[in-house]
């Protein structure tokens, strides 16, 4: 699951995403009801009734929760090491026993939440930021501007993720140094999604592609719009569906991602506290304290299914095929 | 005095990667201010294209204008910024689409997209945008209008769509209105509603109408005068009223020969043989030649001029004066 790659699965979105706008403009309207209905209330009332939509958004919840508000949780101190308590299994004092320091594996792993869900958060936030406007414009604008943004974003994609990664990281801090925890974060952040916006941005410009056909872009010209206003404010709407789906699955993705670089060396490192680190220091010790590695990995798989299931739901919902 | 809309001589390519289709070969007519001119043609004829010319929504590339002018109140469009354009759009110039449903917008209501203008073009407060909103939907008789104007266009039945369509086009009190097909896909009683809300709004503003359509019956209701297009030219131009009298060329002459009528029910339809011409391959001399009934050879090497046959009246064909005469 921490495959990097599995952010980039949404070529096959691709394809979802033109259909998926071709479909908005023929929303059955066949229900008379009085209340004035959209997409997004549609897919709400939809989304309300998916167990597996309300099973991803609780664990979503407890997990904003936990990276909001460790001390809810649990009161030991993440950072409180007490070597006796070297490599000691689950217990009913330390639920998932302790690491090669003697810290306390639960209360790690709970506060671990917040670096890799800020990891993931900024990261599908710039990604679909800088995605979706090179997107947009890409799609909107003439074939030769269209030729060099998509080769643009051809060349970003092309890197190895992994490959890409190291050589950013690396080039910008040598794994010796100690770089501050605000730097660090950044850093992933920024090698995230520079190695990533591509996928948003092809899934913006197929998406912009089918809706700039419609006539309502027309209609918008003909009336007089300018072309920034066309493509913020009539287009963007109509294209901005997909590329939320990505968003959604792309956060699961990155988180695992962030624990793939730290357990490389050169993503969050401690003292930064994150779900990758704790796998990056059980490395060594697998065999003889699998909880260690089990607990952290656990939170990530869970936490990535979920925001998978959640995106799977959200697309299903907002495809008026479907229904 | 000049004409509120002159085009004239309008040449349009479209250029595509399997060759260049001669979309508009000359195509030229005017519309004054309180008028109704009605094009009309079969589909690929050039009557959305010269529309679209108009309003400057041509998607270019593929499309160039090669020759001819635009002329609004004099004021040639085509030499104009595209800063000028825009402004002529929407207060000058409106369109009215031919499918409502895909012309409006499905993720905001019909009264966002009224106002949006009201509030860009003429910096109207929200509150009086809305306001003018319900007026305008009142206008093209939207019952209920104060709460429809918060629905969503899948809301509207295709006759609403339309209505709504033609509110947006009037929000900024356009002295000339384009109506490109605008009851196509309405069945027949809402297409009657249509027409009659357009005439109205019409005389009411006193507004410039090009009704564009293929609609023969629609067209004897409602315009003026009417401009037959054939393959991207204009072949005959005429009084509604000499025109179903007197059809002026054998194009003109086997259309109205192809509607049914109910004094000859039990014979067969007359059609027009033969498929429109691809507008990559346009027949030599007159374009009609290959389906004329009364084509000679000469119509197959001389392009025909325009004969006059009177005032403001025009064919494209060498027999003209025969055609005329014998209807």
């Amino acid at each position: 699951m921490s495959d990097p790659g599995a952010a980039s699965s949404g070529s096959g979105l691709e394809q979802a995403a033109a259909a998926g706008v071709g479909d908005l403009s023929h929303v059955d309207s066949g229900q008379g009801q009085n209340k004035p209905r959209s997409l997004w209330s549609d897919a709400w009332r939809e989304l309300r009734r998916k167990p597996t939509f309300v099973i991803s958004l609780v664990i979503i919840f407890i997990v904003v929760l936990m990276a909001a508000f460790p001390t809810l949780f649990t009161s030991v101190d993440p950072r409180y090491g007490n070597l006796d308590n070297y490599l000691k299994t689950p217990s009913a004092d330390a639920w998932f026993g302790y690491d090669v320091q003697g810290y306390d594996v639960y209360a790690r792993a709970i506060h671990g939440a917040r670096g890799s869900l800020l990891v993931g958060l900024f990261s599908t936030i710039l990604t679909v930021l800088i995605g979706s406007v090179v997107g947009i414009f890409a799609g909107y604008a003439k074939s030769w501007v269209d030729s060099v943004l998509s080769r643009f974003g051809d060349i970003f994609a092309g890197v190895p993720f992994v490959l890409g990664a190291i050589v950013i990281l690396t080039t910008f801090n040598t794994p010796t140094e100690n770089p501050s925890a605000v730097r660090i974060i950044t850093q992933v952040v920024f090698s995230i999604a520079v190695l990533s916006w591509p996928v948003a941005m092809r899934i913006m410009r197929s998406a912009t592609l089918v809706a700039k056909q419609q006539d309502y872009v027309k209609a918008a010209r003909g009336l007089g719009a300018s072309p920034l206003r066309i493509v913020f404010r009539h287009l963007l709407p109509n294209t901005v569906a997909p590329v939320m789906v990505y968003a959604t699955i792309a956060l699961g993705a990155f988180i695992g991602a962030e624990a793939t670089l730290a357990f490389l060396g050169i993503g969050l490192r401690p003292p930064v506290v994150s779900w990758g680190v704790m796998i990056s220091e059980s490395r060594d010790y697998f065999q003889a304290a699998p909880h260690m590695l089990l607990f952290p990995a656990g939170f990530v798989t869970i936490t990535v299914l979920a925001f998978v299931m959640l995106g799977d739901a959200v697309r299903d919902a907002l495809d008026p095929k479907s229904r | 005095m000049t004409a509120l809309l002159e085009v004239e001589d309008l040449h349009v390519e479209f250029r595509t990667r399997d060759g260049v289709a001669k979309v508009l070969n000359g195509v030229g007519y005017h519309v004054d201010a309180g008028e109704t001119v009605a094009v009309l043609g079969e589909s690929g004829s050039g009557k959305s294209v010269t529309a679209q010319t108009i309003m400057g929504i041509l998607d270019t590339p593929p499309a160039v204008v090669t020759r001819g002018a635009i002329r609004f109140h004099g004021e040639d469009l085509l030499a104009a910024s595209e800063e000028r354009r825009r402004e002529v759009r929407g207060d000058g110039i409106a369109m009215i689409f031919q499918d409502a449903l895909s012309a409006l917008n499905p993720v905001f209501t019909v009264g966002f997209q009224i106002e949006e203008q009201l509030r860009v073009r003429r910096g109207m407060s929200r509150k009086d945008a809305r306001a003018r909103a319900v007026e305008l939907l009142d206008l093209v008789k939207i019952p209920n209008a104060a709460n429809r104007v918060r629905e969503y266009p899948h809301q509207f039945s295709g006759g609403m769509r339309q209505r709504a369509m033609i509110a947006m086009s009037l929000a900024l009190d356009p002295e000339m209105l384009i109506a490109d097909e605008p009851t196509t896909a309405l069945d027949v009683t809402v297409q009657a509603q249509i027409m009659d809300l357009l005439r109205e709004i019409q005389q009411e503003r006193d507004m410039g109408l090009i009704l564009i359509t293929h609609d023969l019956g629609v067209v004897a209701d409602v315009a003026d005068r009417i401009a037959v297009m054939y393959a991207g030219r204009i072949v005959e131009h005429a009084d509604v009223f000499q025109l179903f009298r007197a059809p002026g060329h054998p194009y003109t002459e086997s259309l109205l020969e192809s509607l049914p009528r109910l004094d000859l029910k039990g014979q067969e339809l007359k059609t027009i043989k033969g498929l429109p011409p691809s507008l990559t391959h346009i027949p030599s001399g007159c374009p009609f030649h290959p389906r004329c009934p009364r084509a000679v050879d000469r119509c197959a090497t001389e392009v025909p001029a325009d004969h006059r046959l009177g005032l403001d009246r025009t064919s494209a064909c060498h027999f003209a004066e025969e055609v005329v005469s014998r209807g």
